[in-house]
């Protein structure tokens, strides 16, 4: 049974009563047919007009930079240098980073919450969970200095050099700020969205579902990851979207312990900066036509790498969707 | 028994177990965030935080009325914005669309999304400040029912296409016309879950800072009406966390804490005011 | 039913509460810098106290947010660490059409903290150190030219960990000011303004994040507000001045620097006095100013700002030193109180 995806027209009329009647029966269909549309064409309207001011508002940076600035290192106000390759690399980072942390431990935590725990710790905690999402993003930039970073400093660091300092990712001095806590404090940012919107989900599968895998002789976790989840699949998989575009374009907490330092390195203990973060950190006092440009030019490509980032999952969905169920 | 069923068994504890073990992970960290917040916040609280506005630095007491008025009065208009259009596009994605246009529909709301917050902001400036001249209540819900728009869209949208068709046929079959089978059985059906995203939503913006810096400003002061800077909760907390004084942090906890408190009110409110026939699946 | 008539009922409530709010005083709007909030809000409810009917609404969110606020005419006055430029001035008088003054209000200092193990005491930095390590090319705590300045501080092999501000600010633009004088080479490869790009060093956000870093970050230094360290009773060192003389920032160094720039003061009095002459002065001082247009349409808020402004001068300075700022020296306030003259 796949998910709804209505596509049939109302039945003829059964009454034969005058025109008027008949008229308003479908009228009501067209009218809904026609507001609805309006309100979905009006978010095309809105980042229209938004990609729009984006755009001309960075006429001049484009022009001088051109391509340049997809490639270049430099991040210099004074001299009117500027390149987005450092946020590039950053934004990315921390962004997988806060994906890989979290959508394993969301989706385990969802799984549990929707099939195993009993409704009431479940209700509960989920309404907490979704409080979380209120806090605003500068306690966790807060709760990230003074928590996270020593904590980084002086515990998980050292650990991970100790047991995975093979590897270049790992290497190299940990000042607590870095990419890796970047991505930590994202991680615990976007994981009540996963958690939520899936739990949810997995709670709207139909029990005739699970009922009907168990009967076959399935385990509890062959009925729920084999058959559920597959079922639930455009939610979770939206969950999961929710989550990155919340990673990509957060700015306080990021900002506060990601070290801001517009540099390119291998290791995740290094600072880094993100397009969001450094938006947010120069914007209010950028004086000067090609820095402002500049700074709404990096914008223009945060757009761009969510559009690509967003056609590459929807690849990656129509992918999973041929090999498994219909 | 066989070892393909040993192994079978043994797969299942083993992967409900990890799977209580990230409930336990995400919970446990979630619970020091809430606890930490509820701590620093409840220290910090005081009846004059709730009825005074804001002293200057060195003046003890002080509270920020306004700005919890403020983030009211925002998260209102937000609302007011920024839900019907989710919910009302979420209907025609899932009920009347096309498939090329609602794909175009879907993928723009994913943009839309991903925006930062920051640059949101700047677009309500350009959009709404500069005409108008002055900074506004206004300029702020509109940025911020911007933000609520994709959310609500994608959430609204995955629910209603969760009621099982059985519904609708059952409702067609009733004789019941398109809008009328969305509106009396369909909507309800997915009620639930609709609720919980838009709330989920709303918790989300109610933090938001960037997008007010830049619309509705901040105000020492009482805001009268709709067309004058006004304060917020974000934004407060976001100027006296990163002050050097001590009192100033101590009322930038108390603000978070009350931040939580409000949305955890309107979540409760919202819950009871329009509590209907639990969902049909489970 | 009832339940629906109460939502809507509340709803509209809350609607007309909204619109309909305390009778309108006259309620001016101001945004710019961050460094003298304290005493703007200080000043502008004192004011307030004095004069009911006067709201000055005022919103740090930064020099720069506050000149463009200002050009773009959503906001009646700016404040500013760094004065404007001609390229700036300009552009106001091109888009509103009139010329913009400047009114110096308090005076500030930047300060060099850190965190260097089993060091207590306030270390000196000579203009070359503070050079050196803010350019990367002096990394250790004990390169001779630290260690040179202070005799009998046994000074680590420790590497130095360089903070400085991710977000613009007025700060930056006094340390980089006082840098480029102080150092051809940072002059060259660097510069001065509110962001730079930084040679080496991890960006703190905010006084807050600056001091945050050093304090958690062992061979940590950074730079932030007078008053933060103040208010923070922070360890911070002593820094070098064009006299040659190690001094210590507080309120009567930092006016000792702008006395000396005062008898020189442009009519404008757009002026940086960063490594200003004088024996007791501190090098890394500036002032910070409003910025208000030479013209107001609005006699009622033209009147009120003036008023703000003379009383900001005479009885308003009185609460400068309380909360960590210096006094403008008698000179710069009789000049300003001339200039208020000039607004229409």
């Amino acid at each position: 049974m796949a998910t709804a995806s209505s596509t049939f027209e109302p039945a003829a009329p059964i009454h034969t009563g005058p025109r008027s009647f008949l008229r308003r029966l479908t009228d009501g269909d067209e009218i809904a047919h026609l507001i609805t549309l309006v309100f979905a064409s009006s978010i095309l309207l809105v980042t229209f007009l938004l990609l729009y001011r984006l755009w001309a508002d960075s006429a001049d940076a484009r022009h001088q930079f051109g391509w340049h600035f997809f490639y270049t290192s430099t991040w210099d106000p004074v001299s009117g240098d500027f390149g987005a390759l450092p946020f590039i690399y950053g934004t990315l980072v921390t962004s997988a980073l806060a994906l890989l942390i979290a959508v394993p431990l969301g989706l385990g935590a969802a799984i549990f919450l929707a099939e195993l725990a009993p409704r009431k710790i479940s209700d509960s905690l989920a309404f907490l969970i979704d409080l979380l999402a209120a806090v605003p993003s500068v306690i966790y930039g807060l709760l990230g200095i003074f928590v996270l970073v020593p904590l980084m400093r002086t515990v998980v660091a050292p650990f991970l050099k100790a047991t995975l300092g093979f590897l270049p990712l790992f290497q190299g001095p940990s000042y607590g700020v870095g990419l890796l806590t970047a991505g930590l404090v994202l991680s615990i940012m976007v994981v009540p969205f996963i958690i939520s919107v899936s739990r949810e989900v997995l709670l709207s599968v139909p029990s005739d579902q699970r009922e009907a895998a168990l009967s076959l002789g399935a385990t509890r976790w062959e009925a729920t990851w084999k058959v559920v989840v597959p079922f639930a699949r455009t939610g979770i998989f939206g969950s999961v979207f929710l989550a990155l575009a919340r990673a990509l374009g957060e700015t306080m907490a990021v900002t506060m312990v990601i070290g801001n330092d517009p540099r390119i390195a291998s290791s995740l203990f290094a600072p880094g900066y993100s397009i969001a973060a450094v938006i947010a950190n120069e914007f209010s006092e950028a004086v000067g036509n090609l820095y402002v440009q500049s700074l709404i030019e990096l914008a223009l490509v945060l757009f761009l790498i969510t559009f690509i980032l967003n056609g590459l999952a929807r690849i990656l969905i129509v992918a999973t969707q041929q090999k498994g169920m219909s | 028994m066989s070892i393909r069923t040993i192994w079978r068994k043994g797969l299942n504890v083993v992967m409900l177990s990890l799977t209580g073990a990230c409930a336990l992970i995400t919970v446990s960290v979630l619970g020091l965030v809430l606890g930490y917040l509820v701590w620093n916040g409840g220290k910090s609280l005081t009846w004059a935080f709730f009825t005074q506005l804001p002293t200057p630095v060195g003046v003890p007491g002080g509270g920020m009325a306004n700005a919890i008025v403020g983030s009211a009065k925002l998260l209102l208009l937000a609302s007011l914005f920024g839900m019907p259009v989710g919910v009302l596009a979420a209907i025609y994605l899932a009920e009347f669309g096309g498939k090329t246009f609602s794909f175009i529909v879907r993928y723009t709301t994913d943009l839309l999304n991903g925006v930062p917050s920051i640059v949101i902001g700047i677009f309500a400036y350009a959009l709404v400040v500069v005409p108008m001249h002055h900074f506004s209540t206004l300029a702020g819900g509109f940025a911020l029912g911007v933000m609520m728009i994709p959310i609500a869209v994608r959430s609204t949208e995955e629910f209603l296409r969760a009621v099982p068709n059985n519904l609708r046929e059952g409702a067609m079959a009733l004789g019941a016309s398109k809008w009328k089978t969305i509106a009396t059985v369909i909507v309800p059906a997915a009620f639930q879950g609709i609720m919980t995203g838009l709330l989920l939503d709303l918790a989300r913006v109610a933090g938001e800072t960037a997008p007010l810096l830049f619309t509705a400003l901040t105000n020492r002061f009482w805001s009268p009406g709709w067309n004058n800077p006004i304060a917020s909760l974000p934004v407060m907390i976001y100027d006296y966390a990163l002050s050097a004084y001590d009192d100033w942090h101590r009322q930038a906890w108390a603000a978070g804490l009350v931040l939580l408190a409000l949305v955890l009110i309107v979540n409760i409110a919202s819950r009871m005011l329009m509590s209907r026939r639990a969902s049909f699946s489970r | 039913m009832m339940k629906r008539f109460a939502l809507a009922t509340l709803l509209l409530s809350l609607v007309a509460a909204g619109a309909v709010m305390a009778d309108a005083p006259i309620l001016i709007n101001a945004a710019g810098a961050t460094f003298p909030y304290p005493i703007y809000s200080k000043w502008f409810d004192v004011y307030r106290q004095k004069n009911p009917a006067i709201q000055i609404n005022y919103a740090s969110v930064g020099s720069g947010a506050g000149i463009a606020q200002m050009t773009n005419g959503t906001v009646d006055f700016g404040a500013s660490d760094g004065p404007m430029n001609d390229e700036q001035m300009k552009n106001f008088k091109d888009k509103r059409g009139v010329a913009v003054l400047h009114f110096p209000t308090v005076l500030g200092a930047a300060v060099p903290t850190y965190n260097v193990p089993n060091v207590k005491v306030d270390l000196n930095f000579t203009q070359k150190a503070l050079a050196g390590i803010y350019l990367g090319t002096i990394t250790k705590w004990n390169d001779p030219e630290i260690t040179g300045a202070n005799k009998g501080v046994n000074l680590p092999a420790a590497d130095i960990v360089v903070v400085h501000r991710s977000d613009g600010s007025g700060t930056t633009y006094i340390w980089t000011d006082f840098l480029s004088k102080v150092s051809p080479e940072w002059a060259k490869k660097v510069g001065t303004k509110t962001s730079v790009n930084w040679p080496v060093g991890l960006g703190g956000k905010g006084n807050e994040g600056v001091s945050g870093l050093v304090k958690q970050t062992p061979g940590a230094i950074g730079y932030v507000e007078l008053i933060y360290v103040i208010q923070n009773n922070m360890t911070y060192g002593q820094v070098q001045n064009a006299d040659g003389k190690f001094i210590k920032a507080d309120l009567a160094s930092v006016s000792a620097a702008a006395a000396g720039a005062a008898k020189s003061m442009p009519d404008d009095f757009r002026v940086s006095i960063t490594n200003a002459p004088g024996p007791t002065a501190y090098p890394i001082s500036s002032f910070t100013w409003l910025l208000i247009p030479a013209k107001i349409g609005d006699a009622t808020k033209r009147d009120a700002i003036k008023g703000f402004l003379k009383w900001m001068l005479t009885d308003g300075q009185g609460y400068n030193e309380g909360l960590q700022y210096a006094k403008l020296p008698k000179l710069v306030v009789d000049k300003e109180l001339k200039a208020i003259s000039q607004i229409q």
